[in-house]
């Protein structure tokens, strides 16, 4: 499934980023393909709020449905 | 060094020690310690002018604007990418609480082969989150020197500067190094592996193609910081959840939007009331009842009383009355005041929040969430916001965001003056002209956001763990903010008392306000002398708004004209800036149509606050705020109904 659709609390694995340059400037941040992160918190028609350890990421919503994830 | 856009100057002499690591880990604090110059390389890309360069034991001491890696995704990280290729010896300030981001760059500038020491900052705090760190196995595994540092606290820093010179250069990842040696590129290893990454800058340089493996480099990079991670951290219980569920409560609509709202409201208080009325009356009596009389005093034993030169010196716009009243009684404590403010919104960690909840707010003007740091960046000093913008990553955002500055966006001096005028009318000037302003520029940007071709970058940040600042890094913050600011202010301030001075002794000025009489009076319904206040505000938009308080006018005229002069064009520095980052022409394209538009919604609000006042005194009415509130909901309707062919 997208990003986009995942709730809040679940834990997913990034399968595909499908944007170039995002990907690459994800991967600084350490959200790369097949990394693990939590789903933290969904703002309605907003971006998605993921962690990884301590560290919170805001996705905006566009992105978020160009990104692949699936369940733990 | 020539960086196309910025050129950074290093001193000679010495070796070259440069500061490195993310934003928001604490280099200043270490650039302070090491140097004892205090220069503020801000959490926000694009918010400093200059380099900071300072000495230390004879050597250079560097710090860098924060950045996630060094390539060339946006102008900060080329600056920081050219500094680190010319280093002798880095200082990477890493922390501790989130070592799986910062490994990122330590571990790249180690593949680059650059001596290096770690100072793996923030140690209090990562152990309050119950995380235990094995730094001797981190350095064991890096192969470089790591020195546990709590800045905020002034410990480690003695080790560290014992550490420095030990600086090495690390374990490599080995497989990178057979790649960077088949490539056969003719220059340092450092360079090299920047080309192999696709650095185009670099591949530039040396005339050869820029490399494809970026991504394999990236994802390798990131697993071994990984492993790292996992041999050398340890939680032992969970940190403190107070903060953590304030940051959520802060982006969830329901409750972000109403602690928005009291966070400004706060501002309001502190900034409208205790400062601009309770505090700068004090300050402002205190120029103009003691310092005033004793120039003037001074002045007449030396000059006589109807000269030219006394009239320049201590006359309506005198050099040493008027202006120096001026900037040490009302705007100095006022835009300290703000400064301040934002200096604690930066620390805290709440303005990526804010970014986050906001973002689909602001995709309806075509900007992403991100662009309201620059907004907010604005309410200190819009020159340096309109700078701010590259942090954007189109070209079209910014500028959308350059526009929205230069039309809507008060700077602190100008807040410091409306604060002095309209607050003490009553809030609900105050009131009707923020949310006017507010709408004017929600329906600029909408209208922007669906007119001007191209899309939107999607929002991509990091939201910092919310902290309480330090108090006396936003002080120093924002002292060294507002001396800048003030700094900048003053020769042109002084130069347009001078001019207007000049102007009036020459009879100029009279023959200038008539010329504009039929906008000042015939559409804008003010007093012929306001002219003085546009033309001054050309320099410095405070200026002209300090011609106000020495006007008499009636509670509507102030507001038309607080509203049209913020509306009209930024001051001079600003101008300058946006003709810098946007070019000659769309410049003064901008410049054009943010003065049409300004004296032109002047007109239409005189007359539409006259329509709900009697004898120049607004009628508290929501009938007002139901006409704006129309007006712009008919501009975000019909913004929507004409056909766009552009994606979100």
């Amino acid at each position: 499934m997208t990003l986009d659709k995942a709730r809040k609390g679940q834990v997913i694995r990034i399968t595909k980023i499908c944007n170039e340059l995002i990907r690459v400037q994800a991967i600084r941040f350490g959200l790369s393909e097949g990394e693990v992160i939590t789903c933290q918190e969904i703002v309605p028609a907003g971006p998605v709020v993921v962690s990884r350890n301590k560290q919170e990421i805001a996705i905006g919503r566009s992105l978020a449905r160009n990104i692949q994830v699936e369940l733990c | 060094m020539d960086n196309g856009n910025a050129e950074v100057k290093i001193p000679a002499g010495g070796k070259k020690i440069v500061l490195a690591g993310n934003p928001n880990v604490g280099k200043s604090v270490f650039f302070n310690a090491l140097t004892g110059l205090y220069m503020d390389v801000s959490n926000y890309p694009g918010t400093t002018l200059d380099m900071a360069c300072g000495r230390y034991n004879g050597d250079v001491v560097i710090d860098t604007p924060g950045v996630y890696g060094v390539s060339s995704f946006n102008e900060e990280e080329e600056i920081t990418r050219d500094i680190i290729l010319a280093a002798d010896l880095v200082v990477n300030v890493i922390d501790a609480v989130h070592l799986e981001r910062d490994l990122f760059l330590t571990l790249q500038i180690i593949d680059m082969g650059i001596p290096m020491v770690v100072a793996l900052n923030m140690v209090d705090e990562a152990m309050r989150e119950g995380l235990k760190i094995n730094t001797a196995l981190l350095e064991k595994l890096l192969g470089v020197p790591v020195v546990p540092t709590a800045v905020v606290h002034n410990t480690g820093i003695e080790e560290l500067k014992s550490k420095i010179y030990f600086a090495r250069t690390g374990h490599a990842e080995t497989s990178l190094l057979k790649k960077i040696e088949n490539s056969n590129i003719p220059t340092s290893r450092a360079e090299a592996l920047l080309v192999l990454e696709g650095d185009p800058v670099v591949s530039r340089r040396y005339c050869v193609q820029p490399g494809t493996g970026r991504e394999e480099i990236y994802r390798a990079r990131l697993d071994r910081a990984n492993r790292i991670l996992n041999l050398v951290v340890m939680e032992t219980h969970r940190g403190t959840d107070f903060t953590a569920r304030l940051g959520r409560l802060m982006l969830r609509p329901w409750t972000g939007f109403p602690l928005l709202l009291l966070a400004l409201w706060i501002i309001y208080e502190v900034v409208g009331v205790v400062l601009a009325q309770v505090i700068v009356p004090v300050t402002e009596e205190f120029m103009i009842g003691y310092y005033e009389p004793a120039v003037r005093f001074l002045l007449d034993a030396v000059l006589p009383q109807d000269s030219v030169v006394s009239a320049l010196l201590a006359g309506r716009f005198g050099l040493l009355t008027f202006t120096i009243t001026y900037m040490l009684g009302l705007l100095l404590p006022l835009v300290f005041g703000i400064f301040l403010v934002l200096s604690i919104l930066e620390d805290s960690g709440y303005l990526p929040r804010i970014a986050t909840l906001v973002d689909r707010a602001l995709g309806v003007m075509g900007l992403n969430g991100q662009a309201i740091i620059p907004l907010i960046l604005g309410f200190g000093c819009v020159t340096m916001a309109i700078i701010s913008t590259r942090m954007l990553r189109t070209d079209r955002e910014r500028r959308i965001a350059i526009f929205l500055l230069a039309l809507g966006v008060p700077c602190s001096a100008q807040m410091a003056i409306i604060m002095a005028i309209l607050a003490v009318l009553g809030g609900f000037y105050l009131l009707f002209y923020f949310f006017f302003v507010f709408c004017v520029l929600v329906a600029a940007g909408t209208l922007l956001g669906r007119f001007l071709p191209g899309g939107t970058s999607p929002l991509l940040i990091e939201l910092p763990p919310l902290r309480l600042p330090g108090p006396k890094n936003v002080w120093k913050k924002a002292w060294l903010k507002s001396y800048q600011f003030m700094k900048e202010a003053f020769p042109l301030f002084a130069g347009g008392a001078l001019l207007l001075s000049i102007l009036e002794v020459t009879g100029l000025l009279q023959g200038l306000r008539n010329f504009l009489v039929p906008i000042t009076v015939t559409w804008l319904h003010l007093p012929a002398e306001i002219a003085d206040v546009f033309i001054m505000g050309l320099i410095r938009k405070e200026f002209g708004a300090a011609s106000i308080l020495v006007l008499q006018m009636l509670p509507l005229q102030k507001l038309v004209v607080m509203i049209t002069l913020t509306l009209t064009v930024p001051c001079l520095a600003s101008t300058m800036i946006i003709l810098k980052e946007r070019g000659w022409r769309e410049g003064l394209l901008i410049w054009s149509a943010v003065l049409a538009l300004a004296f032109l919604i002047g007109g239409v609000v005189t007359r539409l606050l006259e329509a709900f006042s009697t004898a120049g005194s607004l009628q508290s009415s929501p009938l007002l705020f139901g006409v704006m509130i129309l007006g712009l909901a008919a501009t975000l309707v019909l913004a929507r109904l004409c056909p766009s062919g552009k994606a979100i």
